[in-house]
Order: C-alpha cells, then sequence, then structure tokens
C-alpha cells in the first residue's frame, strides 16, 4: 500500500464527501437562485422525452441497487433470506437491466445536448462535465456489472468495496480492501466520489427539491408579511 | 365568510386601438432581459387569431386551468399526485415550447457599418438571439396583427370553433377585435396550484399573483397550468417569470405602466372585496354558463355595514375599504354589469376583466332617427358586425345575454349623451329598459368616456415599508435580475454602465434595481413614492434596492451585472443594501459570507427563515 493508495481510498473520498457537504449548505445559503432542475424542454421536446425518462427510470432503481449493495452487508442480506446466489441474480440482472436504461437515456440526452445546437449553446460548463462524467460513470457501471463479472467470477465487491465503502462513514477507513479491486470498479468509485464533489455546484442540486410535500398542500397559496418591528 | 381584498383591472375592448403601446412599456420595464426576450407579460392580440403562444385557448392542447372531475374541481393538467408519480415531472407533455411563442431574433447590425465597399447595400439579416444561427422568420410577436385572421390564421381560432354558423372570412363579412392581455390574477390561480415547489403565490393583502425567484426550481408545471399562457420560462435562468401587476406601482398608489401608458385611457385600476371562503365553490360551479354570474357574487357590496364590519375584523385597512367604495372596476363589473371575465370557463376566476367592443355597430343605426327612436339599437345590436357568439365565446362562456345586455347599455348611453349634449328631446324611460338611471348614465359616461385618470385608477397605497424586511424578502416578489445572466450588451458598456453594475452586484443576491432619486427625472417609468422612508420600500418586497444620490441622469432603471459570478459573490450574509456605494475607481470589495456563522445557525432557526407563508421552500 503505497501513499497513491492513501490518497485515492482515504483522503480523496473524504476531500468529496466534506466538500459534498460544505458545498451544499453554502449554495443553499448563497445561491437559491440558480438552484433549479435547469430543464431544457422549452427549446428541444421530443429528444427530452425519451431521454429524459429513460434515465430518470433507470437511475432510480440503480441507486437503490447501490445502497442495497453498498451500506446494508451481506450477513444481514442473508439473514433476511437473500443468500449469495439471489443475491447476485438481483444485481446482475436487475441491476443491470436498470444500467442499460440509464445509459440509453444517457446516451440519448448526451447525443441531444452536442447535437441540438440551441441547446448546447445554453450548456454550461458544469453541465458539460455533469453530462461527462455521468456517461463515463454509467458506461463504467454497466462494463463493471457485465463484463468484469464474467471475467472475473470470483471477485466479490460485497466482501471488498462494501466494506470499504461503509468503514468510511465510522471513520475507520481502509485503504487495503480497495487496492485489489478490479480496474473497472475502482474507476467508477473514484469518478462516483468525484461526481459527488461537483454535485453542490451543479445541476444535480435539483435531486433534493424533489416536491414530495406538494401531494399534501393545498392547491392555493397566498402569503402574507408579517409585520416586523 | 373571510374577506379578502384585490387589485383588479378592467379594459374597455370599445376604446382599444391596438397601439400596442401597453406592451412596449411593460416590455422595456420588465421583460427587456437575456432568457426573457420572447416574454411579453403584455400582449396585444387581434380577434379573430390565434394569439400568443399559438392557439393559447385550445385547452386540448396545452391542458391549462381546471375542470370538473365528477364535481370536484381538479387540475386539467393532473393530480398532485399524477404530477409526481406519472414521470411527469422528468418531462411535461402539456408544456408550449419556445416556438409556440416565437424564436427570438436581432440583427446583425454590424454588418451595416463593417462591410466593404460593395456592389450591393448590406443587409442586417435576423439571427437567433437562441442559437445564434440567421434565421428564416415564419412566426413572431404580433405575426397576424390587423389581419382579422385572415384566410389561414382565423379557421384555427378555438373561439370560432364552438360558433354554429359558418362564417366566411370574405372580406365583406370581415370583423376585428384587439384583445390586450396581462396576467389575470386569478382567485383560483391554475398556477399556483400546479407549483409543486410552493414558489407561486397570491399576495394576501392585494391578490396579486407573484413567483418566488429562490424557491423556484423549474419545475414548468406553471406553464401548464395557466390556461392564459401568461407564466413564461426564462431560457437563461430556467426559471418561471410573470406579469409583476407592477406591484411596486400598486404598492405605492399608481396604475401598472401598462394601464399609465394606455393611449386610449381604457384601462381601469380598483379594489375589489370578495369573499375568499367560497372561491372554490365558486370555481366548482356545474354550468359553465353559470361561472361569470358565480364569479360576480363572490365580490361583495363594499358600502353594506357589514360587510366593513367584517372586512375590518379581517384586517383589510380602512384606507383599501374606501378604495373599495369608489372603485371603478366594482362598478364597470358588478354596478352596470358592463365588464365580464377572459374565459370564465377555465374556472380560474381571472380578476381582469373586460367591457365588450361596439364601435363596429354605430354606422348601422346612427345614419337612422335613432334618437327620436332609440329602440332601434336593439336590433342593431343582434347584427353587429362582430358576432356576439364570438364575444360570449371571449367573455362569458358562449352566454350571449349578458353581453347583448352589456352592449345595449352602451349604446343607449352614447343615444342619451348625445341627445343631452345636443339639446335635444330623449325620452328617460327609455333607459328603464337597459335598467339604469339618468343619473347612472351620466356617471357611466364620465367613467367610460371622460376616463379621467383619478376616476380610471382608484389604488389605496400599500406601506409595506412599515412591516416588510427588505432583506429577507429578497427575490420572493418576481423574477431576479442579472443574476448569473450576463447582459448581452453590456460587453461594450461604458464606464457609466460598470458603474452601475458594481454597485448593483455590491447589493447582494436578490438585487433587482438600483433607482437614484436624479434619474426618477429622465426615467418616470419607476417613479418612486414620496412617502416612504427605507429605501427598499417604494421598491416593494422583492427588491433589495440601492438608492445612489450620486448616480448620474443617465443610470439605467436597472443595472446589470456584467459578469456572473461578480454578481452573485457579491453577496455576503450581512451584506445589506444601504451600504453599498457606487465607485467609479475602486473595484467593489467582494464579502465572503462566514462560513463559521452560517454553520452556526440552529436547525430552528433555519427552518424559521425559511418557512414562508406556511410552506417549507423544497
Amino acid at each position: 500500500m503505497n501513499t497513491l493508495d492513501q490518497f485515492l481510498w482515504v483522503i480523496f473520498p473524504y476531500i468529496c464527501i466534506v466538500i459534498f457537504i460544505l458545498g451544499h449548505i453554502f449554495r443553499y445559503r448563497n445561491d437559491r437562485f440558480s438552484w433549479t432542475a435547469k430543464s431544457s424542454e422549452f427549446l428541444e421536446k421530443k429528444q427530452l422525452m425519451i431521454g429524459s425518462i429513460l434515465f430518470h427510470l433507470g437511475i432510480i432503481p440503480v441507486i437503490l441497487g447501490h445502497f442495497v449493495g453498498l451500506v446494508i452487508p451481506a450477513s444481514w442480506m442473508s439473514s433476511l433470506g437473500v443468500n449469495e446466489h439471489l443475491y447476485h441474480i438481483g444485481a446482475v440482472y436487475i441491476g443491470g437491466l436498470f444500467g442499460m436504461i440509464t445509459l440509453a437515456g444517457m446516451l440519448i440526452l448526451t447525443f441531444r445536448r452536442i447535437s441540438i445546437k440551441s441547446v448546447r449553446k445554453l450548456s454550461s460548463a458544469s453541465d458539460m462535465i455533469v453530462n461527462g462524467l455521468l456517461l463515463f460513470i454509467i458506461i463504467l457501471g454497466v462494463y463493471a456489472t457485465f463484463a468484469t463479472n464474467a471475467m472475473n467470477p470470483d471477485f466479490d465487491y460485497r466482501s471488498s468495496i462494501s466494506v470499504w465503502f461503509r468503514n468510511l462513514f465510522i471513520l475507520n477507513p481502509n485503504a487495503a480492501y480497495m487496492v485489489n479491486v478490479p480496474l473497472s470498479f475502482q474507476l467508477h468509485v473514484i469518478t462516483g466520489f468525484l461526481i459527488f464533489a461537483f454535485w453542490p455546484f451543479t445541476r444535480l442540486v435539483h435531486v433534493w427539491s424533489v416536491p414530495f410535500n406538494y401531494s399534501r398542500r393545498s392547491y392555493i397559496l397566498y402569503r402574507k408579511n408579517e409585520r416586523v418591528s | 365568510m373571510k374577506i379578502k381584498a384585490q387589485v383588479a383591472m378592467v379594459m374597455n375592448l370599445d376604446k382599444c386601438i391596438g397601439c400596442h403601446t401597453c406592451s412596449i412599456t411593460c416590455k422595456t420595464a420588465w421583460t427587456n432581459r437575456p432568457g426573457a426576450e420572447y416574454m411579453w407579460f403584455n400582449n396585444v392580440e387581434t380577434k379573430p387569431g390565434i394569439g400568443y403562444p399559438k392557439k393559447w385557448e385550445d385547452q386540448d392542447i396545452y391542458k391549462g386551468g381546471w375542470e370538473l372531475r365528477k364535481g370536484k374541481l381538479e387540475l386539467k393538467s393532473g393530480t398532485k399526485l399524477s404530477k409526481i408519480s406519472l414521470g411527469k415531472i422528468f418531462y411535461n407533455p402539456d408544456m408550449p415550447e419556445i416556438k409556440d411563442f416565437y424564436e427570438p431574433w436581432t440583427y446583425d447590425y454590424e454588418n451595416l457599418t463593417l462591410t466593404s465597399e460593395v456592389n450591393h447595400s448590406p443587409v442586417a439579416r435576423p439571427k437567433s438571439v437562441v442559437t445564434g444561427d440567421p434565421m428564416d422568420l415564419q412566426w413572431g410577436p404580433n405575426w397576424d396583427d390587423d389581419l382579422a385572421g385572415g384566410t389561414e390564421i382565423a379557421p384555427q381560432d378555438p373561439n370560432l370553433k364552438k360558433i354554429e354558423e359558418e362564417i366566411k372570412f370574405n372580406f365583406e363579412q370581415a370583423f376585428m377585435v384587439y384583445l390586450p392581455r396581462i396576467c389575470e390574477h386569478c382567485l383560483n390561480p391554475g398556477c399556483v396550484a400546479s407549483c409543486p415547489s410552493g414558489a407561486m403565490y397570491k399576495r394576501d393583502e392585494d391578490g396579486i399573483v407573484l413567483v418566488d425567484q429562490e424557491a423556484c426550481r423549474g419545475w414548468r408545471y406553471c406553464t401548464t397550468g395557466c390556461p392564459y399562457k401568461k407564466v413564461y420560462f426564462n431560457w437563461k435562468t430556467n426559471k418561471a417569470e410573470k406579469c409583476t401587476f407592477c406591484y411596486p406601482r400598486i404598492e405605492s398608489g399608481t396604475p401598472t405602466i401598462c394601464s399609465e401608458t394606455c393611449v386610449g385611457r381604457l384601462r381601469y385600476l380598483g379594489v375589489l372585496l370578495y369573499d375568499a371562503d367560497r372561491v372554490l365553490e365558486a370555481a366548482s360551479t356545474e354550468d359553465e354558463k353559470g361561472l361569470y354570474q358565480a364569479h360576480c357574487d363572490l365580490f361583495l357590496d363594499p358600502n353594506d355595514p357589514e360587510v366593513i364590519e367584517q372586512a375590518r375584523k379581517d384586517g383589510i385597512p380602512e384606507e383599501w375599504i374606501e378604495g373599495a367604495q369608489k372603485s371603478p372596476v366594482y362598478k364597470l363589473a358588478i354596478e352596470y354589469k358592463l365588464a365580464f371575465p377572459l374565459h370564465p370557463e377555465y374556472r380560474t376566476l381571472p380578476m381582469v376583466w373586460y367591457v365588450p367592443p361596439l364601435s363596429p355597430i354605430m354606422n348601422y343605426f346612427e345614419g337612422k332617427d335613432s334618437i327620436n327612436n332609440p329602440d332601434l339599437i336593439f336590433p342593431a345590436i343582434d347584427e353587429m358586425r362582430v358576432p356576439m357568439e364570438y364575444l360570449a365565446n371571449l367573455l362569458t362562456a358562449g352566454d350571449v345575454q349578458p353581453v347583448k345586455e352589456a352592449l345595449q347599455k352602451m349604446a343607449m348611453m352614447r343615444l342619451y349623451m348625445r341627445a343631452v349634449s345636443s339639446n335635444k328631446e330623449f325620452d328617460e324611460k327609455r333607459l328603464e329598459r337597459v335598467g339604469l338611471s339618468a343619473h347612472q348614465m351620466k356617471q357611466m359616461y364620465r367613467l367610460l368616456s371622460i376616463a379621467k385618470y383619478d376616476d380610471r385608477y382608484v389604488i389605496p397605497k400599500s406601506h409595506r415599508e412599515q412591516y416588510v424586511d427588505p432583506y429577507h424578502a429578497q427575490g420572493i416578489a418576481g423574477f431576479e435580475m442579472g443574476n448569473n445572466v450576463s447582459y448581452v450588451g453590456s460587453e461594450n458598456s461604458s464606464p457609466i454602465n460598470n458603474t452601475q453594475m458594481n454597485f448593483s452586484s455590491g447589493c447582494g443576491d436578490g438585487c433587482g434595481c438600483s433607482i437614484s432619486p436624479e434619474s426618477t427625472n429622465t426615467a418616470p417609468m419607476f417613479a418612486m413614492p414620496t412617502d416612504t422612508t427605507t429605501a427598499s420600500s417604494g421598491c416593494g418586497d422583492g427588491c433589495g434596492c440601492s438608492i445612489s444620490p450620486e448616480s448620474t441622469n443617465t443610470a439605467p432603471m436597472f443595472a446589470m451585472p456584467n459578469s456572473t459570478m461578480a454578481a452573485s459573490s457579491g453577496c455576503g450574509d450581512g451584506c445589506g443594501c444601504g451600504d453599498s456605494k457606487p465607485s467609479t475607481k475602486t473595484a467593489p470589495t467582494l464579502k465572503i459570507p462566514n462560513l463559521k456563522e452560517m454553520i452556526k445557525k440552529t436547525g430552528k432557526q433555519i427552518y424559521e427563515e425559511n418557512f414562508y407563508g406556511g410552506i417549507w421552500r423544497d
């Protein structure tokens, strides 16, 4: 284990997490004006429909899948009756399916962003970074699920990556878990953390604004300015 | 009964000459900015026509407004649950696109001056503001202006589809009406109901519907929910914007800029008192044709002692009750029954009403002996050139009778006043046929024809300076100016403009406008009220204004920050508005927000700061 490993698997993730948290506080306190879903549907509608719906319908199950794979220990899963074989089927086939849906959506969205001039012109650098990073991460993720899994059937990320990941959050980081992980997974993890560092400064903040409250509130809102003395 | 007050408008279509002055003054005051070029908070349409955006009245396409589902009022575009569960949040199927309005363009003016000597004179070609590409113009604002629809466009007018008898668009039968449109500031606004973020709201004190720019998350349902298509999507800031009813002017007792500059003097502004508890009930009226009457029934008689007592209990200021008693809007809509809501069938209970146009009819009978035989007007109105059914489809959900009665009153008023002013005999008993007394006729004449400024605009002041914390209120009352938007023309800006930019960026996040006392002389558009004590109150709750005594007469009303980051980073946590001074020599000092201070706030404090009007901002 050398210094680079320590940096990549201990220092870098912590930097990203800190930026992620402080960045959100900073942005929410200082710049709520630019906090938006940044939709370009107003400029182009047809490709957005296919791309956006595919991407979002894919990414939500994919994120849930990551939660199950990374956060919930394998032992807990087996005590719930999900043994290794069952988990494997779920992760590879169901996860792979949604991964492919996400990838298809992302490819359409990327094509749209580049090929349609009005959308391209209105894309900021941060939009481009988010787009490129997401595409890269999703391609790696799908590749790791299918190709690496087939080439390296003995590799079990739940006994390496997942343990490393959980250890980060109990402040007991151990880079050793990550050293022998296949390259595709390593890159996926690194870029994954990278996008979390970018997150608060990009359009991705719209994820935290999903309007669950809407279904419970009254339709018409009045606002009254209370007296300040 | 819960009484609320609203500042409402009436437009007298009988006097509109389609000059577009209202549109232009509104444009220069509010939407002369990047991303807003295509927006016309106020526009004037020629009817028949498909309007702006194209076919906005066709709710089969846009799904705006409300409908009754099993007797229950529901948004036409879908329930709240369907919006967040059916993937509509990723893609709004009913949203208009920029091409439904028009793609904004400018001209390649440089070509005129930079071209070297050539045989043919150079031309300034149109180029898109969005992409910068040369454009072949196919549609624009008022593309069908004054065409009376024409044979291509008129058949697409949804109001004509509802008329059973066939209207041929030949020259002899052509008719035309101007329809100036602004946001309706509805009692039951579809946009407010559609906004999942709770960013759109109706102001409790004057009923103005606004977008909180800090809370808008760009979900875009409001553009769909508004059946009048008067909520716009800024394609640069990715947020919703709409007509603000010129709230800074209304608050200071002055009319909206569209009204103020109306050449035909056809706009009226006044207070209406209404029963807020019965709004839902009125909007749920089963029969579409009954909606107009249900809407009228919501308005309360401001001279009724019981109403006055209740209004006081509900916190309506004395000034506003008096305003309601003198309200020209109440007179036109309720007392004389001359004004009607635009498309009541959308069930949003709009608050900008219209007096139907009469003019084209007059030649028909004025040549005849109409003063001696005023009854001639009754058959004449039935044969009016603008089909009554068309006006009824616009104003009363197709119910011809109220429109007809209003036109009869107006025609009778003309005959009566002509007789009075030319000392002719007139049997006043004839006035009974339209249900008005001679005194009322004279009052009506004064309001409609003389139309004195003080009669048209009865707007009580708001005195918001007494209770609004301007720093806290930054941005909540409308769109932002300048933040994250680099102004197109600013690359070559003069030193004076740079000065403006500097101090506007020092003013912080939500700051829109900078106003200097001297500049009010040159730019009367944004006149400051004289009786307010603090800088920001004159500008309303949305603007952290900086008032600079030193700024020059050439100061633009709205200073645009030049660079994107300078504008937003200039805002510190403790950055008030008063401390920013314009300086031509020194760069503005950027305050770096104190992170420690920010994090020190407890969750409860942050919660309370963000809990506006009963809703959590996210």
